[in-house]
């Protein structure tokens, strides 16, 4: 050894930096490792494709090719009302859609009036487009106006009464029914599945008490069984005379169900946040809540949102079981149209429409929650 | 390992006052006797080194002195403070004394000058603008100014470290607490953070480490404290300590990590 050999070599004897060789480009190569890399990769790709060649062209032939978009000229003029006579048989009948499209979205809310469900909305999506992607500044008063003035003001255009004419949650249906279910399950679980979730793994031994008792037994109980209760127990409970409102029960049945499993999922990240996270913050000096605000339950939330979106997928999705208890959500609402005599055997048609709508909102809630994994990702996953 | 080469500092100098107390410390894990009649004294600004096995209670004795353990039987008194169950009392002994971990625990969702500036503005209720000055006065002192808007999963081992100390420094604490600071690096960055430790000293900080860096021990220690099995064997300067050790298990103990 000389010392030569110990030094850094000087900047002209070390081996230059290459580009990886070239090997993989093009199309003809991606196919070649990505489609036929080995004999049970060609029988397999070559199965999808005979698949998707018996499957797709019908669907589109169907929905799209043979499918009856337009009104004929006399229902165009109002001289009969279209029915499914109108419809070409062996396609799609979106006739049955776009007449009742109404009705789908608004339930038997008066016509002259649901330009407030449209506003309240559109409110809704204005605060939680600020909240979850606007501008960082004004994220504070964002979520004071989602939480606060979000809620109230939608609750007063919804219902009415003050100098609005009051619409009664009776007549509240269809996909805005779905919505205001599904939104106030939605935003009010995640505090309470946190707090459940926090209490579960309390020191205290009543609030640890309390907290399993709520999450096994609703967690244990079948959602119907949720919101037959509350609407058929909750009264029993209540002094005589006070009556609550159907929409408002099962709201409360649907909330606690949902903040259960939330609360599960939220544990199941606490549990993986290491002890020096919490040992970090105790030594500095933060208080419990503190520390669970500030260090633990971001790290927290931000593991569990795959377990959170798919909670609140789950529970969109669960929401057509207010149907049960009488109420006309979205699918109850399309189903309700078959009833009538003009549309006798729409239900395919109404079924897909159905479908569709609840698979773009599903999607989109999936397609976000990984835009914000990668968003709050911020290089630590790698140690 | 590395040797700083530092002379004491006029500042370097002991007080009278005793800082922290451990009068007739016990603690047990279930049925395991960990602490076993602790009885140690800590003067302002002295700088104590603990060594000893693993398994021995030296983090777990530094870790009672935050109450991030309790002890069940005896005294503990920090700055005039008696650790009880008073929640109140724990926060106010916490605020006081700056605790660095093995691995750092830095707070990976927040960017180092957030984590720097957390427990200021959180706990001291200190204005935003002055708690990021504060930070990055102390991040200068370790020596990291550039690294302020990266989060710690972008930074080496001893980078995080320095950090770590640094977010200790900003709540201005009386106490430092080292345990085992140097264990989780690799051997290149262990020089570059006990070389902050050693300025650290200078500047008249009382000081306990559990530390193995017998160099480090030797450069600013005042006192070598050496435990075994939950019990204190054997406390003296660092000089008597390493030239003279007075029980066997010390000179076992010495041998083994002097000559490995």
């Amino acid at each position: 050894m000389t010392d030569e050999t110990v030094t850094t070599p000087p900047e002209e004897t070390r081996k230059p930096d290459l580009p990886p060789p070239i090997t993989a480009a093009g199309p003809i190569a991606w196919m070649r490792d990505n489609l036929f890399s080995s004999p049970l990769n060609i029988v397999l790709t070559l199965i999808s494709v005979y698949l998707i060649y018996k499957v797709v062209p019908p669907v589109l032939q169907w929905a799209i090719f043979d499918a009856t978009w337009t009104f004929p000229p006399e229902v165009v003029t109002g001289d009969r009302p279209p029915s499914i006579s109108d419809c070409a048989p062996g396609g799609a009948c979106w006739l049955f859609v776009r007449a009742r499209l109404g009705q789908f979205m608004f339930g038997f809310y008066p016509d002259p009036e649901r330009w407030r469900v449209i506003l309240s909305f559109a409110l809704g999506a204005i605060g939680i487009y600020g909240l979850l992607g606007g501008p960082a500044p004004l994220k504070r008063h964002f979520a004071i106006f989602f939480f606060v003035a979000f809620p109230i003001l939608s609750f007063w255009l919804l219902r009415g009464g003050l100098g609005l004419t009051p619409v009664p949650t009776e007549l509240w249906g269809g996909f805005m029914l779905t919505l205001v279910i599904a939104l106030v399950g939605i935003v009010l679980s995640l505090p309470i599945g946190i707090l459940l979730a926090l209490g579960r793994r309390s020191k205290l031994p009543i609030v640890q008490l309390v907290c399993v008792i709520v999450i096994e037994v609703v967690r244990g109980v079948p959602l119907i069984t949720v919101m037959f209760m509350a609407n058929i127990m909750l009264p029993l409970f209540l002094p005589p005379g006070m009556d609550v409102n159907v929409l408002l029960r099962v709201l409360v049945g649907t909330t606690l169900f949902v903040s259960a499993y939330m609360a599960e999922v939220v544990r199941g990240g606490l549990q993986a946040i290491p002890k020096g996270q919490f040992e970090g913050a105790m030594a500095m000096g933060l208080g419990y809540w503190s520390m669970m605000r500030l260090i633990i339950l971001p790290q927290a939330l931000r593991i569990s949102i795959p377990g959170i979106v798919n909670t609140f997928i789950g529970f969109f999705k669960d929401t057509t079981l207010v149907s049960m208890v009488g109420l006309y959500d979205f699918l109850n609402m399309v189903k309700a149209g078959y009833k009538d005599a003009n549309w006798v055997g729409v239900e395919i048609s109404g079924y897909a429409f159905c479908a569709i709508v609840y698979w773009i909102c599903c999607f989109s809630m999936s397609r976000y929650s990984m835009y914000l994994e990668r968003k709050l990702h911020t290089g630590h996953k790698k140690r | 390992m590395a040797q700083p080469a530092a002379q004491a500092a006029p500042q370097m100098q002991v007080g009278s006052d005793v800082m922290i107390e451990l009068s007739g410390v016990n603690k047990w894990y279930g049925q395991f006797h960990v602490l076993k009649d602790i009885n140690l004294a800590v003067y302002r600004g002295e700088r104590i080194v603990i060594c000893g096995p693993s398994g021995s209670g030296k983090s777990t004795m530094i870790r009672c002195i935050n109450r991030l353990e309790e002890h069940q039987r005896g005294k503990i008194v920090v700055d005039g403070v008696e650790l009880t169950h008073d929640l109140k009392k724990i926060d106010q002994v916490r605020r006081e004394v700056g605790m660095v971990f093995q691995h750092f625990n830095l707070f990976p969702h927040l960017t180092v000058l957030e984590n720097l500036t957390l427990a200021p503005i959180w706990v001291k209720k200190m204005p935003r603008k002055e708690a990021e000055e504060v930070a990055m006065h102390y991040l200068t002192r370790v020596r990291i100014p550039e690294q302020a808007k990266k989060f710690p999963g972008q930074l080496s081992g001893g980078q995080q470290q320095r950090v770590a100390i640094a977010r200790s420094l900003c709540m201005n604490p009386k106490v430092m607490l080292f345990d085992e600071p140097t264990s989780a690096l690799d051997p290149e960055m262990i020089k570059e953070v006990l070389e902050v430790m050693v300025e650290l000293a200078q500047s008249g900080m009382t000081m306990l480490c559990v530390t193995h860096e017998m160099g480090f021990a030797r450069t600013v220690a005042n006192r070598v404290i050496f435990m075994d099995r939950g019990e204190i064997i054997e406390q003296n300067t660092p000089e008597e300590f390493f030239n003279n050790p007075k029980s066997e298990r010390t000179k076992l103990f010495l041998s083994q990590i002097l000559h490995h």
